[in-house]
């Protein structure tokens, strides 16, 4: 099947139904080997335990950056190409991006708490992820809110455009900026400054998110395509009524 | 054994985890089997869409 193909929505669906099982499955034992690896990984020597929750919140972190890289490319799919299957992809993006975003924000509170004595300060990595988390509730407000699916397509497409500004503040935040958030430890020039009985954990728990990402978009995607189906089906029952 | 530091930050953490993903995976379920119900719904008033109806037999020459 030829990329293109895909931007027939039928196909789509039948490309869903056959892929979701197995993603999810994948995402499944994944995980299960994830979880392992994370509660058999030694305590940091500083912080102890509560390192584990890093295995929670650097993932979401992550996730909530790369949902709205996603958005960003669909934006420009919406805007530029006119795919049809791109504001699909944007609008069922939102709401899991901005779960794994909020996901970050209270993994990150409940690890502030015991290492750095409160559970939030407004320093520039803490604020530009909730900047970040605010940006995608704005998303899913102009699809709520815009009746028409095009026309809440092109206002949500251009909003996150101007709202991936974001993601390199949050990226670079902490070398432009003074923060109580660590710097970067895992990708950086030099190399992970992670010792590798954490960092393999770390990464495993990496793909499973990404994986569960992915399973929960593909649903997502199938649920919007079906969802407008319904909404034309109501519109053409209601034109043949009148 | 000795008690672990802070446990209840971690517990808190992946109780959060389980409840945000939980909810993600409920609501797209749910979502999902109410499309369907509605879809089928609709066929069986007769609303389908033109690409699934059934063709018109053509005559022969």
């Amino acid at each position: 099947m030829a990329l293109a193909d895909l931007a027939n929505p039928s196909r789509f669906l039948s490309l869903a139904d056959r892929t979701i099982p197995w993603v999810g499955g994948l995402t499944v034992l994944v995980f299960a080997y994830g979880i392992d690896q994370a509660m058999l990984a030694p305590d940091d020597y500083q912080q102890g335990a509560t390192v584990k929750i890093m295995f929670l919140h650097v993932p979401s972190a992550w996730l909530g950056m790369l949902g709205w890289g996603l958005m960003s490319v669909a934006a420009l799919g919406t805007l530029v190409w006119r795919h049809p299957l791109a504001d699909v992809a944007a609008k069922a993006a939102a709401p899991i991006g901005a779960a794994f975003t909020l996901l970050c924000l209270v993994t990150g509170s409940l690890w502030g708490r015991p290492e750095w004595g409160t559970y939030w300060v407004w320093d520039a990595r803490l604020t530009s992820e909730l900047v970040l988390f605010l940006l995608y509730l704005a998303v899913i407000a102009v699809w709520r809110t815009v009746e028409d699916p095009s026309r809440a397509a092109r206002a949500a497409a251009i909003l996150t455009l101007v709202g991936a500004i974001d993601l390199p503040i949050i990226k670079f935040s902490v070398e432009w900026w003074n923060t109580l958030h660590q710097g970067a430890s895992v990708f950086r020039l030099g190399g992970s400054t992670i010792y590798s009985t954490i960092l393999i954990p770390l990464l495993i728990m990496a793909v499973a998110f990404t994986l569960l990402f992915f399973t929960l978009h593909l649903a997502a995607m199938r649920n919007e395509i079906l969802r407008r189906r319904v909404r034309t089906l109501r519109l053409m029952q209601a034109s043949a009524a009148n | 054994m000795a008690a672990v530091k802070h446990i209840e930050f971690i517990v808190a953490a992946y109780a959060a985890a389980v409840v945000v993903v939980a909810f993600l995976i409920a609501w797209i379920m749910i979502d999902y089997r109410g499309l369907r119900r509605t879809l089928a719904d609709l066929d069986r008033r007769g609303t389908t869409r033109r690409t699934a109806r059934p063709e018109p037999a053509r005559e022969q020459a």
